[in-house]
Order: structure tokens, then C-alpha cells, then sequence
């Protein structure tokens, strides 16, 4: 096993991502995810790949788009405002089939907002976010060591479906430091090539042209049923969760990200006190284990608790999945402030007696 | 489990005092969280960071009650002193906090770090005498544990390893 280095997640998901195979990199700085290009600028050059400070958060999503299309292995990272400056371009790159890596360290908003951490940006990253019927695989890790271990399969993952995948993460999951063990350095020569990608490499079988522009309605329509079927799949061979203590548990407690991890103590102190408190954090959120909810809900839980940092989004795809089959409660905070474990414990005792 | 939170002005060493806690931590095998303030508060105000150490995992990073305060000015004391835990352990920097801390049910150490730090030449290091003072007071590492962390921490700037050292020292032996 490798050497364990103490890495903010900021810092820890940029090596990933080199080691990944990542050799193209553009973004305009924003708070709280600055250590990634902060990182890259220097980290790239050390590997012969290519960071740039763009102008704008647009012209670096379109650069990204422009250098994964070229068939490299490219991505960006912004926080919040400056992923609603990016959504024009990650619509236009689910529409040309460009796979490519978005980082979003969420801060507290709408607008200009806060720099503190949130999950107010779960919508957005979920429900598609730019115009048009697209999605994306969202990644949404609680840890630093899960912030590598996603990261350094994100590129896989992209390239294999064809889009953008997205790790959501927040300003905690940016800035906290952990012991971490890092992946080996991905041999480019492993890295399948791309038959669709405008390498400037000669002639190849046909021409090969990136675009999203579909005129007739029939060919955007079998375009559409393409994408859905590739979500499908992705549904049933990518969706990752972590279930903790649900079989016996009466009432099931739900987060993703860092506060999957404030959950998770809660239910630790709440099984202290004698309640049968269970956990279920989604590591996708898109696709959502639906089926880990469907599970719990006609099973021995009399009800669910939806934690988030956030004014009731992740809620909804909570009550899709539990499909009324039991009450789904809510507990969130929001504009930068963070529950600890001992609230959410105080949430659950006080609405119990 | 230890919780403990480090909380000062910006400037006087309180991210890199917790940092040297969680490196110890990673060097001997434990679970560790630390977890900065960012933001406007670091110019002027308190920052501060929580550190977690445990041995297997670490669930949540977010402290409510720590079991340890290092509260390196007033703002910082004035803003954790009734979170901390009945039984804990407050390390007050007497240099610059002339109050008494109005708790009974807590441990509460004293320390002039300003001035223990000037006296061994390195006015920078307030915040390892403080360290020094801590590891003594919470049993969490042995003495060489921290002694060799240090050295490892500054390894790129090897000529601040000595005044580090001693500035722990100083405040281990006190």
C-alpha cells in the first residue's frame, strides 16, 4: 500500500485526476475550490499537460470542450455561481457526447451568495442544470479518500457513457484535510482511443465532426432516446451507495456527501440512546439508488429523515424513491451553516417524544 | 475519540498548530479530520480548525462540544469557553488573555506562550509551546512522536527544525 499523504480534498481530487490521466485544465478561480487550479498550474506542467486560467468560467468549460473533443483527457472545477456561467457549455458537451470531468465545491446561495459550504446546488447538478434533456453522472463523496478513489475513475466512467461526469462536492469537502492513499500514475498507452474524437490524425473510416445541432425532429428525437437509454444503463451499472445499520432500523436517516458523514455519527449516538437509527448515503446522486430506498421503505423503517444543507432538494428524490410508502421528514440548514451530529440527534428525539 | 478545537487569530499559527496534530495522527495510524474556518473571518477575526483523532474512523469532522480548547486570544475563548465539554481541558494563551476562565468543571491551563516562545528566541512559535503543552496535558502522543513529526513537517526547511523542537519542548516542560 502506498504511503499515506495528508491532502485537503481540493488538493487531493487535482492529483487524482493527473494520475487519472488528466493533461488539460481550465478555470477561473472562485472560492472555495481555488487549491485545484491553484494545484494544476504547477502540478501539470510537472506531467507535460496544460493548465490554463481562463478569462471567464465560459471560455473554460468551451476549452474543455474543445480539448476533450480533441480526445483528451480534460477537465474543470468552479463552485456554484461560476457552475451556472458554465451550464450553456456542459449542455452543449452532453449534447456533442464530449466525455470530460466538472468539479463543483458548492458554496451557499442563490446569487453571489456565500463562500461557506451548501448543497443548495443539488438540483442543478441533478436535474440536468443547462437547457435541454440531459443528464450526468454526479458523484457525491463525503471523504477525501472517496474524493481520489471517484476521481480517478471518472475519466473511465466519462469516456465509457460519452458525458460529463460531475463530482458534487462542497466548501468542507474542499478544505478539510485526511490521510489518504494515492493511485498509481494511469499509463496514457492504457487509455482506450476514441473513435469519434478529432485528433487531426490523418483520415480516418468516415469524417468525424463534434456537433449538437440536430435540425429534423425525428433525428433529436432518436438522438434524446440514445441519451436516456445510455442514463439507463447507467442506472443499473453505476449507482453507488452506502447503507449503514438500515436492516433493523426504525427510522432511516438520509444525506449524501460530508453530511452523509454528520448522519452517519448521529446514528451512531442515537443508537447510544437506544433508537434503531439507520443510514443510507447515495455516492451517485445521479443515478439515485432508488432501489435502496424502495427496500427500506416496505421493510421494518416507519420513517425517513432527509438531512441536507439545502431548502428541501435532495427531499424530492427521497419521496420518489420512497413512493409514499412511508413519511419522509426533513431536516436542513442552509447559507453556510452546517449541523453537527448532536442536531440532528436533538431533531430526531424532540420530533419522537 | 479526541475533539479538539484550535482557534486564534489569523497569523498566529492556530491552522498549523492543529495541522501538526493531524500529521502525528496520520504517522501513527490513526483516523484524522481537520477541518479549517475559511473565509472573511480570517482577516482580523478568529480562526480557527477542529481536529478529530480516532482510531479506526472518523464520522463527522463537525465538533459541538470539543474535549479540548486552544484559545490563542479573547475573541476565540469568548466564543468556544461553554462548548467545551464537563471535564475537558482549556489551554488559555495568558499573553494576550488577561481573563479567568468562570468555569469550574473543566481543567483550565494558563500559558504565557508569547513570552516562553521570545525567551527561547523564536517568537513565531507560540503556537508549538502551546503543542508542547497540550501533548503533555492530553496524553494523545509520546513526546518523540511530536519531536519526530516536527522534524518530518519541516523536512523542506530543515533549519527551522531545532527552534521548533525546543519551542515544543518548552512547553512539554512546563
Amino acid at each position: 500500500m502506498a504511503e499515506k499523504k495528508l491532502m485537503k480534498g481540493n488538493e487531493a481530487i487535482a492529483e487524482a485526476a493527473v494520475r487519472a490521466g488528466c493533461r488539460f485544465y481550465a478555470g477561473y478561480p472562485i472560492t472555495p475550490q481555488n487549491e485545484i487550479p491553484e494545484y494544476m498550474s504547477w502540478r501539470l506542467a510537472e506531467v507535460g499537460g496544460h493548465f490554463v486560467q481562463s478569462e471567464s468560467e465560459v471560455a473554460a468549460i468551451n476549452m474543455v470542450f474543445g480539448s476533450a473533443g480533441a480526445g483528451g483527457r480534460a477537465m474543470t472545477s468552479s463552485s456554484s455561481p461560476g457552475i451556472s456561467l458554465k451550464q450553456e457549455g456542459i449542455s452543449y458537451i452532453c449534447g456533442a457526447e464530449i466525455p470530460c470531468v466538472i468539479i463543483n465545491m458548492v458554496r451557499s446561495g442563490p446569487g453571489l451568495g456565500g463562500i461557506q459550504p451548501a448543497q443548495c446546488d443539488y438540483f442543478q447538478a441533478t436535474k440536468g442544470g443547462g437547457h435541454g434533456d440531459y443528464r450526468m453522472l454526479v458523484y457525491a463523496p463525503s471523504s477525501v479518500q472517496e474524493c481520489v478513489d471517484l476521481m480517478y475513475t471518472s475519466f473511465d466512467k466519462a469516456e465509457k457513457y460519452r458525458l460529463p461526469v460531475m463530482i458534487l462536492g462542497d466548501g468542507m469537502l474542499g478544505q478539510i484535510m485526511e490521510a489518504v492513499s494515492l493511485p498509481p500514475m494511469r499509463d496514457l498507452n492504457t487509455i482506450p482511443k476514441k473513435k469519434w474524437a478529432t485528433t487531426g490524425e490523418g483520415f480516418g473510416d468516415t469524417r468525424r465532426i463534434i456537433n449538437s445541432l440536430y435540425i429534423v425532429p425525428d433525428e433529436l428525437e432518436a438522438m434524446n432516446i440514445k441519451l436516456q437509454n445510455i442514463y439507463d444503463s447507467m442506472a443499473v451499472n453505476e449507482t453507488l451507495v452506502e447503507e449503514y445499520l438500515v436492516d433493523d432500523a426504525d427510522i432511516i436517516l438520509t444525506a449524501y456527501g460530508t453530511v452523509g458523514r454528520i448522519a452517519k455519527s448521529a446514528v451512531d449516538i442515537l443508537r447510544e440512546q437506544g433508537v434503531k437509527a439507520g443510514l443510507i448515503r447515495p455516492i451517485t446522486v445521479y443515478p439515485f439508488p432508488t432501489a435502496s430506498f424502495q427496500k427500506a421503505a416496505s421493510g421494518k423503517a416507519k420513517e425517513f429523515l432527509a438531512i441536507e444543507l439545502s431548502m428541501g432538494q435532495y427531499i424530492e428524490d427521497v419521496k420518489l424513491s420512497v413512493e409514499g410508502k412511508k413519511p419522509v421528514r426533513f431536516f436542513g440548514r442552509s447559507g453556510g451553516n452546517i449541523m453537527s451530529p448532536e442536531d440532528i440527534v436533538a431533531f430526531v428525539t424532540k420530533e419522537n417524544k | 475519540m479526541e475533539k479538539l478545537i484550535v482557534a486564534g487569530f489569523g497569523g498566529q499559527g492556530v491552522l498549523s498548530l492543529g495541522q501538526m496534530i493531524a500529521y502525528a495522527a496520520m504517522y501513527e495510524d490513526k483516523a484524522v479530520t481537520w477541518l479549517p474556518s475559511y473565509g472573511p473571518e480570517m482577516r482580523g477575526g478568529t480562526a480557527n480548525c477542529s481536529v478529530i483523532v480516532d482510531d479506526v474512523s472518523v464520522a463527522s469532522p463537525i465538533i459541538a462540544n470539543p474535549d479540548c480548547l486552544i484559545a490563542m486570544n479573547k475573541p476565540s475563548l469568548d466564543k468556544f469557553v461553554d462548548k467545551v465539554k464537563k471535564g475537558g481541558l482549556i489551554l488559555v494563551n495568558s499573553s494576550l488573555i488577561s481573563d479567568k476562565v468562570a468555569r469550574d468543571d473543566v481543567t483550565i491551563i494558563y500559558i504565557d506562550a508569547n513570552e516562553i516562545a521570545h525567551k527561547i528566541g523564536n517568537d513565531k512559535a507560540s503556537n508549538l509551546v502551546v503543542l508542547g503543552v497540550y501533548i503533555k496535558a492530553s496524553g494523545l502522543f509520546e513526546k518523540d512522536v511530536m519531536l519526530s513529526t516536527i522534524a518530518k513537517v519541516f523536512a523542506a526547511k530543515p533549519k527551522f527544525i531545532p527552534s521548533n523542537q525546543a519551542a515544543f519542548l518548552a512547553g512539554y516542560e512546563m
